[in-house]
């Protein structure tokens, strides 16, 4: 064999590992996903929003409204007269509809006066990601067409009408409904806005604590190994337990530093904000949190960080150097990140099952959606949550401090030993210890 | 009285046989040398006695603990110095072995960090950090750090590896002056010569077995060899 060839063949060896592929698949099946995602928000916007119409006027602008909405979209409700908008909206809500517009009374006649006609929307809001306000989004798209063929109407009615009107023949009277709470005068896409504000940076920060702390442990881990300090600790009269919790303790302490620099700077972000929203208060609409809100998103970030440092410290019992470290923080990173997008784009309550099912089980989620159920009260979830995670912890460090007494640790391998079958099954489990 | 009782100790990597059922004894106050070439198992032997690594058969008793049941206790009367042992980089000398201290008697900890510092002999450089440490340096500071503590059993691996002649000939003379004070060392060693000056009794392992054991001068005699070296090359080579 030639010496390039000889070269080769010796860095593929050598390249040709677990860790350096294991990663870029993890990657390519994050984008594939993100590409169906994509795929799957593109088919929802072809779709025709669902709707109710009640329509009390029977003059011709009324008909045109009501025609381009029939046309355009899917109309499961239909009424003339306003007492039946509850019924509407209860309708409405059950068969995943995006809102109720009503056309009143004097509608047509409002507009040949010169005077905007006021269409009234009523929104029903299932979540708070932005992708779940694609349809509201569509729905607007079509209010907007629906100013285009009046004012068409208009001109063609009368040429000499007044333009400042005509360019803008309607006006928009919006409520929008979510998790049991009516929003007066706000859209689905402000009160997204608004909550995304809010709740938006906090999964951005604890996803970075959660990685820098997480790097902290592994990297500690490996660092024992590389350094040949491992041994000599672990033959010292110290409990395993307090090795495993000590570490993890320490760096939990690094990481809630981080936290409070980042909350400080946090809370004035969001005293900035209760006052600048588009000159809305969110403490109008109670989209704020208050300082028990706050001592709940502490619990729950805190008993995260300790279950994530928990599964970091059991990557890095893995570690075999610094540079292998590197590699394991990797899924940590992934574990981080596939929630914080999720909390950004979606909303938990309106994920399929399955979605639900993976999110829940990500410890790392639970701070991340914290805020947004706090903002409307849903502190069953939160606390759940807490239990969750700290179910989860406790498991982590049980796993870790059995690891810390096995070979694993020094040899890669943990002791099998053979189970005398002569003896009983209890003797044998007390011999395994 | 005897500090280390090994019986028929058998250990397996996954399907690789390390140990192959060993045995032998170590007396208090007596410096015991395992020694043999690379792989024959003795850095496993020593790992388990020092509590590192689980048995798959056999038994240890170390003063008479059982090292299965009995770990905790085993490790407040040991010290190990495994071959290639590190000491964390940020550290002073002189904290490293604080933090050590820190884990003993907390009355005697300032005495046993008086005694460390007094061992690695690295004078105003014990106040630097481990970082900058030459190889010899850390070595000192190591076995100052293994001995300070003054352990009932002192488990030393290559002891003098990786050092000059004077310091490899002060660090024997420290294990040696340890050993009189009471404290039993179970060493391993590849260099014959200091195993030969050091150990009152040696076993030979070779392939995970113990071949031969008894004292230096016995088993040259027995073997009609000038010294150690060429004992073991008999004994491997029978």
């Amino acid at each position: 064999m030639s010496g390039l060839g000889n070269i080769i063949k010796k860095e593929f060896k050598e390249l040709f590992t677990p860790a350096t592929f294991v990663p870029i698949i993890l990657v390519a099946l994050i984008f594939g996903t993100m590409g169906n995602s994509i795929q799957g928000i593109q088919e929802q916007a072809k779709e025709k929003p669902i709707i109710g119409l009640i329509n009390e006027d029977d003059d011709t602008l009324a008909t045109i409204t009501s025609s381009i909405l029939y046309n355009n979209s899917k109309v499961i409700f239909n009424s003339t007269s306003i007492d039946d908008k509850q019924i509407a909206i209860d309708e409405l809500k059950q068969k995943d509809g995006v809102a109720l517009i009503v056309i009143p009374k004097n509608f047509t006649k409002q507009m040949r006066n010169e005077s905007p006609g006021e269409i009234e929307i009523y929104w029903i809001m299932k979540g708070a990601g932005v992708m779940d306000t694609i349809s509201s989004g569509v729905l607007q798209y079509l209010i907007n067409y629906i100013n285009t063929n009046l004012s068409k109407e208009l001109i063609q009615d009368n040429s000499s009408v007044n333009s400042s009107f005509v360019l803008n023949p309607t006006k928009n009277i919006e409520t929008t409904y979510f998790k049991d709470r009516e929003f007066k005068g706000l859209t689905p896409d402000i009160i997204v806005s608004m909550l995304s504000s809010q709740s938006m940076l906090i999964p951005i920060v604890i996803m970075m604590i959660i990685i820098m702390a997480g790097g902290i442990v592994i990297t500690s881990m490996a660092l024992e190994k590389e350094n040949k300090t491992l041994e000599t600790l672990l033959t010292l009269p110290v409990k395993r337990t307090s090795i495993v919790t000590g570490k993890i303790i320490a760096a939990a302490g690094i990481g809630l530093i981080l936290a409070i620099i980042y909350m400080i700077g946090m809370s004035f972000y969001f005293q900035g904000l209760q006052f600048s929203e588009g000159g809305i208060s969110l403490a109008e609409y109670g989209l704020v949190l208050d300082s028990q809100d706050f001592l709940f998103i502490g619990i729950s970030l805190f008993v995260t960080l300790i279950a994530g440092l928990s599964l970091c410290m059991l990557l890095g019992t893995f570690a075999k150097n610094y540079k292998s470290a590197q590699t394991l923080t990797f899924p940590v990173t992934m574990l981080a990140l596939i929630p914080m997008f999720l909390t950004i784009f979606a909303d938990f309550d309106t994920l399929p099952l399955a979605l639900k099912g993976i999110v829940f089980a990500i410890p790392f989620s639970h701070p991340m959606m914290a805020s947004r159920a706090l903002i409307f009260e849903n502190y069953m979830f939160v606390i759940s949550g807490i239990i969750y995670v700290s179910i989860f912890a406790s498991i982590m460090i049980i796993i870790v401090v059995w690891v810390f007494k096995t070979d694993r640790l020094l040899t890669g391998s943990t002791k099998k030993r053979k189970i005398n079958l002569r003896q009983p099954l209890l003797l044998n489990l007390i011999r395994r210890r | 009285m005897i500090t280390i009782e090994v019986k028929n100790l058998v250990k397996n990597y996954g399907k690789i046989e390390a140990v192959k059922g060993i045995s032998f004894n170590v007396n208090e106050g007596e410096i015991f040398g395992l020694i043999g070439p690379n792989g024959a198992g003795k850095t496993t032997v020593l790992r388990i006695i020092s509590t590192l690594l689980k048995i798959n058969s056999g038994s240890i008793k170390i003063m008479d603990y059982d090292i299965e049941k009995d770990a905790d206790k085993i490790r407040k009367i040991i010290s190990y110095l495994p071959e290639d042992a590190g000491a964390y980089k940020n550290l002073t000398g002189r904290s490293y072995l604080q933090f050590i201290a820190n884990f003993f008697d907390p009355k005697k900890n300032q005495q046993m960090v008086e005694k460390g510092i007094e061992i690695a002999d690295l004078d105003e450089r014990i106040d630097d950090r481990v970082d900058t440490y030459s190889k010899g340096m850390m070595r000192r500071l190591l076995v100052g750090r293994a001995l300070m503590i003054n352990p009932k059993l002192a488990i030393l691996d290559e002891p003098t590896s990786g050092l000059d002649v004077i310091n490899a000939q002060e660090i024997r003379k420290l294990v040696k002056n340890t050993a009189q004070a009471g404290t039993t060392i179970l060493l391993s060693s590849h260099n014959m010569l200091e195993v030969e000056y050091l150990c009152e009794r040696i076993a030979l392992i070779s392939e995970g077995k113990i071949v031969e054991g008894g004292k230096p001068k016995d088993l040259m005699n027995k073997y009609n060899a000038n010294n150690i070296e060429e004992v073991f090359t008999k004994v491997v080579k029978q």
